[in-house]
């Protein structure tokens, strides 16, 4: 595997560009598909495993998806090699597992704009990532993806049910939108916990950066659809694009507002101290990281602290994590090591 | 006292120590957190999993239901009701059949009512199947407008049923 070359830069996805992009840092569609014929990955023996990663690997490299893409075996692949595609978005911590046995892998197009992993929960789990709120174009993408996979492969599909999938919380559309967004004066001002339970109500997953089970550090969250089974893709969609992702900007937008109106002083320390531990510290670890640089963007896109780079920032979010650090390096580090290393690289980017 | 989560301010669960440059640092999580640092299993599917837990306490009452469900087997994979209420995974596509009864309660639960599939149809599962969904989705859309007394959509809706349908 050869990620090497693009370790020092993020992904498409991280650009810090697109509609909305002071709240929505990337838009995310996923679809789950399973081969007819052949048992869901955690039932199929070992031989069913391969004829699965077969299938698929001849079929995505025999279509032309991106000019260039990679297909990692990830069995082979190093554990490092498999942290950073965790932390690059490009698989699950589920299916980079170092415990996780099952022959599988993952399909990388160029720019990093979509990933297709192999025998994770599903036989596939397609993905298409962009920076900002670009639903509407991850979904044309991966919904040609599809039909060109499609082509060659017989899904696993029910007139009732739609796709099947191993588990039936996906099933009907497969689909999963998600968007990424960056709430950090819902935080500040405590209102997040409104907007979560609001969330909630309305049928909507809200987790944290790295998906299931993981906390919001940085004050990242990932608001996601529950429900795949009774509406087309076009409605969620819509029904996540237009009402949800727009509500919870306007949200965030106001609080950042009222932050600077009622506690302009206090919303300048917090940015200029965050500033000021990031270009000084000599020893720092990932949370704190996550926590400052959460500061620092918001300082940048209210104006309240000029001359850096969003997309700066939005690389550090990815660089600073472990499997990263350790790839710019070129050396494997202890978590010790790793805080020293982590603190230079900040004061490089960030000129400190 | 209990000692709380090092991340959050949940009760801890697990409890450990971790090494750094030989000194020793006591480590104390939560079940989420632990699960999220690897200490325990995969983290589990959080909404069927309540929905499983709310369905089996709602039927536990002396009905034999769920008695009935954990006994019921895929003929295609093997895969018992039991199994999937302790991981939330099906074996195969046969299971959905297999499982129907169960099952279809807690799917309607966990889509918000959904029941049917209204989405894209594969090329492969032919022009017929498509046109149902299509109709499907016409019809429910013609149900809304009728609701919302948008008459004007509603017709215009029933022409484009009538076309399919004829």
């Amino acid at each position: 595997m050869n990620f090497r070359a693009n370790t020092e830069n993020a992904g498409e996805w991280l650009r810090g560009a697109g509609p909305l992009a002071d709240v929505v840092i990337s838009s995310r569609v996923r679809l789950a598909r399973n081969l007819a014929g052949l048992p869901f990955v955690a039932k199929a023996n070992r031989r069913q495993r391969y004829e699965v990663l077969e299938s698929c690997r001849s079929q995505i490299l025999a279509k032309p998806l991106s000019a260039n893409t990679l297909f990692v075996h990830l069995n082979d692949a190093t554990a490092l090699d498999r942290q950073l595609l965790v932390e690059r978005h490009l698989i699950s911590r589920q299916h980079g597992a170092s415990k996780n046995d099952v022959p599988r892998a993952v399909a990388v197009g160029s720019e990093e704009t979509f990933a297709i992993m192999v025998n994770e929960e599903d036989h596939l789990r397609i993905q298409v990532l962009r920076s900002g709120m670009q639903l509407d174009d991850a979904f044309g993408q991966i919904n040609g993806i599809d039909d060109m996979l499609e082509e060659k492969l017989e899904y696993a599909y029910s007139r009732r049910f739609g796709y099947l999938t191993a588990c039936p919380t996906n099933v009907g559309t497969g689909i999963r939108v998600s968007v990424m967004l960056h709430l950090p004066a819902l935080q500040l001002t405590g209102e997040i916990d409104k907007v979560k339970r609001a969330a909630r109500d309305m049928h909507l997953a809200v987790r944290g950066m790295f998906g299931e089970g993981s906390d919001a550090q940085g004050d990242l969250y990932q608001v996601s659809n529950q429900t795949t089974l009774g509406k087309s893709e076009e409605e969620i969609l819509a029904d996540f694009g237009q009402t949800v992702v727009p509500q919870i900007v306007n949200y965030e937008r106001q609080a950042r507002q009222a932050l600077v109106r009622d506690r302009g002083p206090q919303l300048d320390d917090k940015i200029w101290r965050a500033w000021g531990t990031l270009t000084h510290a000599r020893v720092i670890s990932t949370k704190e990281v996550l926590s400052l640089l959460s500061h620092v963007r918001l300082g940048v896109n209210l104006g309240r602290i000029e001359g850096i780079d969003i997309r700066t920032l939005n690389e550090l979010f990815l660089l600073i994590q472990p499997a990263h650090l350790q790839r710019l390096s070129e050396e494997e580090m202890n978590p010790a090591a790793r805080r020293i290393a982590r603190a230079r690289l900040i004061r490089q980017r960030l000129g400190g | 006292m209990n000692q709380k989560c090092d991340e959050c301010d949940r009760p801890a669960t697990h409890h450990g120590v971790d090494v750094v440059d030989g000194q020793k640092i006591p480590v104390h999580l939560c079940d989420q957190h632990a699960a999220e640092h690897g200490l325990t299993g995969k983290t589990p599917h959080m909404p069927i999993a309540e929905l499983l837990n709310s369905f089996v306490q709602k039927h536990s009452g002396g009905d034999s239901t769920p008695r009935v469900a954990e006994n019921l087997t895929c003929e295609s994979c093997g895969a018992t009701f039991a199994e999937f209420r302790d991981n939330s995974l099906l074996g195969c596509a046969d299971c959905y059949t297999a499982f129907e009864g169960p099952l279809s309660p807690l799917m309607e639960r966990a889509h918000e009512g959904g029941t049917h599939h209204a989405g894209k149809v594969p090329r492969r599962a032919g022009v017929g199947e498509r046109r149902q969904v299509a109709l499907r989705q016409l019809r429910r859309r013609l149900d809304d407008a009728v609701q919302s007394e948008d008459y004007e959509v509603a017709a215009q809706l029933r022409d484009e049923i009538d076309g399919l349908v004829g």
